[in-house]
């Protein structure tokens, strides 16, 4: 190639090659450093490795409950907040959900906003949102904000003046593509994942250069290999090569076009390995009858290459979905010792309800257990083929189409969607919130139309039986794949929680309670009602020498739309049951931040 | 309840207007929506629900398709979600004729107090082609005569509407 190309060109390449090098290790290291610093929370899961985890420890067991509100900050938008804010030095940076305002507040003038950007979009963008129009929030790096908006720009802002530095058009909201996931920013890149799997649109991970906004590469999650970014001979699954075509021999035809595979979740990025890590979403249509065969790479973990994209191995855990189990759940990076070996892990609570952990250098699989008992659509996980052993009553696939079947747990929300999990290594514990929910399905035939939904699937949702709460907030052994406790809620469990050193693990419920619980024994140790239900993810940061806790409320999301109005009628006189209550009847609209702090 | 001649055309006007005719079926279907299985007693009533809980293919397959499409904005059971409201609640307001212009065309509040925007479902198949089934359900269920949560019991499936879905569908 340097060949044919004139000498000046060539000399120009290699220039820009080194510099952008350069930049790309300094932002680089920039954010290994400022992920260690407890004081700042860098990135939206605090720190590469997705541990929610603060080594910040004013706030403890023993002061907990004498947590108060240090201040409040409206976003001014009512739907639902997801994600949490960042903390760079003296700023903070609360974003909302659509039109995705972004808030740069000064926390050395008590929170007054130094910027505001408010993009202007195409309202046309929020009904092809399949479950409200929540943000997971934004990114920093190399002095730059990033935010993904819900048409599927990506804005890099000047972190000091909210001034767009690039903007860059990721999908096509005419065709359902939309933006909701948080940016992770790698070296000289920043990365997004698209969603609308309910639109039948094609999953992707895209690396911009973050200088310029420019595509450094893109992998699809189904199609050719030079687009899925695999190699036939060295990318693995289940240690073996996946061989040539390994996502079109898994489809029909030309369905994988409009397969789904969508990548809206948390991605996480081990420096050492240089992989990073994320998983795709359902295969579309949710009619798995009028799509045969596997569906790969659709529910698979992915990890890749960070500077190149190249998988280095896949590993797909609902193969042929029947059920809506996205797999795009945060993906935990930590070191713990299995059976007396010291072991890096990858660890993921997917929506099929089985808790993962694997060894994030090869793939391999090491533990598959249930986390909510209740899950029954399979029996185990095959830890040689890493297939679930599934159970025919449960399977959609077998009843087929016009035929409903019933009492499947987890739900489609899945054991557990997208609020991520925190790992505290104090206690060697993962801190996960739960849904606790089954569903009725019923696929039929659907067509497919270009920026319509997608589905194919009549659902009803309740409680499993005789029980009657929806929700649980549970400690997780990774390494044994067990429940160490877990704390009955309500309603679904949908925010992020947080560990600290302090020995508090923090989480927000439904009804709009900051809850601080023992990180031991999951005593209730605080709570307060924030203005609105929870569906952000807890932060925490210090300044000026004072441990502060942060949380967005904003009832909506998915949860928003299927507990607002209760999930069953209240037919029988159970009115004093937990399950059959509407969220409505607990909370209403309104994206407000809490910050809490100890007093003086 | 019949359509008025002029509303036809004024909902197929909107429709070719809204530059929709990469779907020639959509105008067809409603027509054939906005003139056939309307109730023939006069009143709105365009659902059968036997004294044992049994409901007419209509409701039920309005069901289905309901809580597959429309509930993801509207909730479960037309009961409402967080930010779009419930119709069993909207069906008591809306006339036929209305209800049928919105979900066509859409529906959109987007300001300072709100961000809400149904989208035009008139080219959507999905929803065109069993668009007096969803009807019947959601008024059913706005009437009460049908509770949350699946029918427990059904009629069969009429020849005549499975004929209707074939063509409508495209095979």
């Amino acid at each position: 190639m340097a060949r044919s190309m004139p000498k000046s060109g060539f000399v120009l390449t290699v220039a820009s090659a080194v510099s952008l090098w350069a930049v790309g290790a300094q932002a680089n290291d920039d954010l290994i450093k400022m992920e260690k610093d407890a004081k700042q929370w860098v990135m939206p899961l605090g720190n590469y490795a997705g541990n929610r985890y603060s080594s910040l420890n004013q706030i403890n067991k023993t002061n907990v409950n004498k947590l108060q509100v240090a201040w409040t900050f409206s976003t001014g938008v009512l739907r639902g907040h997801e994600g949490g804010p960042l903390v760079i030095g003296n700023m903070m940076y609360v974003h909302a959900p659509f039109p995705n305002t972004v808030f740069a507040l000064d926390l050395n003038k008590n929170g007054q906003i130094v910027w505001k950007y408010e993009p202007s979009q195409d309202p046309n963008v929020i009904p092809v949102m399949c479950c409200d129009t929540v943000n997971r929030g934004v990114a920093y790096g190399d002095g730059k904000i990033f935010l993904h908006q819900a048409d599927t720009k990506l804005v890099a802002l000047d972190a000091k003046t909210g001034k767009v530095v690039w903007s860059v058009t990721d999908g096509d909201p005419s065709k359902g593509e939309t933006g909701t996931s948080a940016p992770i920013v790698i070296k000289d890149k920043v990365l997004i994942g698209n969603s609308g799997g309910e639109f039948g649109v094609r999953g992707k991970v895209t690396a911009y250069n973050m200088k310029d906004g420019k595509v450094a590469w893109t992998a699809y999650s189904m199609g050719p290999d030079s687009d899925v970014l695999v190699d036939p001979e060295k990318t693995m699954s289940m240690g073996k090569p996946i061989g040539s075509d390994s996502s079109l021999k898994t489809w029909q035809g030309d369905q994988w076009k409009i397969g789904g595979g969508a990548t809206w979740g948390w991605m996480s990025y081990d420096p050492q390995l240089n992989l990073v890590y994320y998983g795709s979403g359902n295969p579309s249509t949710w009619n798995p009858v009028q799509r045969p065969g596997d569906n790969k790479w659709s529910m698979t973990i992915f990890a890749r290459d960070a500077d190149t994209g190249m998988a280095k191995w896949v590993y797909q855990m609902t193969p042929h979905d029947e059920w809506d189990y996205d797999g795009v759940n945060e993906m935990q990076l930590v070191d713990q010792k299995i059976n007396g070996q010291d072991r890096k892990l990858l660890v993921h609570f997917d929506r099929n309800g089985f808790g993962y952990t694997l060894d994030r250098t090869s793939g391999e699989l090491l533990v598959a257990e249930k986390f909510d008992p209740a899950v029954n659509w399979a029996t185990k996980v095959d830890l040689k083929t890493g297939l679930p052993q599934r159970v025919k009553q449960y399977s959609t696939e077998a009843g087929g189409e016009d035929k409903n079947t019933k009492d499947i747990c987890p739900a489609a929300l899945g054991s557990k969607d997208q609020q991520p999990s925190a790992f505290s290594p104090q206690t060697g514990l993962f801190y996960v919130p739960t849904n606790h929910v089954c569903m009725d399905y019923e696929p039929f035939k659907v067509a497919y139309t270009a920026g319509q939904p997608y589905v194919g699937a009549t659902l009803s949702m309740y409680p499993p039986k005789g029980d009657n709460h929806l929700g649980n907030f549970i400690a997780w052994d990774a390494t044994a794949g067990k429940i160490k406790w877990s704390i009955p809620e309500p309603f679904s469990v949908w925010s992020g929680a947080l560990a600290t050193a302090g020995g508090v693990v923090f989480y927000g419920t439904l009804e709009g309670y900051l809850k601080a619980v023992d990180a031991e024994t999951g005593k209730e140790l605080y709570r307060f009602k924030t203005p609105s239900g929870i569906i952000g993810n807890v932060n925490t940061y210090e300044h000026n020498g004072k441990q502060y806790v942060a949380v967005l409320s904003g009832i909506g999301g998915w949860a928003g739309i299927g507990m607002a109005a209760g999930l069953t009628e209240d037919t029988a006189g159970l009115g004093a049951v937990g399950a059959y209550k509407a969220l409505s009847q607990y909370t209403a609209l309104g994206g407000t931040m809490t910050v809490f702090s100890l007093p003086e | 309840m019949r359509l008025p001649e002029a509303r036809i055309i004024a909902v197929i006007l909107t429709l070719t207007t809204a530059a929709i005719c990469s779907m020639p079926t959509a105008a067809e279907t409603q027509e054939k929506a906005a003139t056939t299985s309307r109730p023939a007693d006069g009143g709105d009533r365009p659902y059968r629900i036997g004294a044992d809980g049994k409901v007419d293919w209509a409701v039920f397959n309005g069901f289905r398709r309901y809580n597959s499409i429309c509930n993801t904005c509207h909730g479960p059971d037309g009961a409402g979600s967080s930010f779009a409201p419930a119709l069993v609640d909207s069906l008591k307001r809306l006339s036929y004729d209305q209800f049928l212009e919105i979900v066509v065309n859409g529906k959109e509040e987007v300001n300072t107090a709100a961000e809400k925007k149904m989208p035009m479902f008139g080219t959507n198949p999905n929803v065109m082609c069993y668009i007096d089934d969803i009807y019947a359900y959601l008024k059913a269920r706005s009437d009460g005569a049908l509770g949350r949560g699946r029918p427990p019991k059904h009629e069969d499936k009429p020849a005549e509407a499975a004929e209707a879905e074939k063509s409508c569908m495209g095979g």
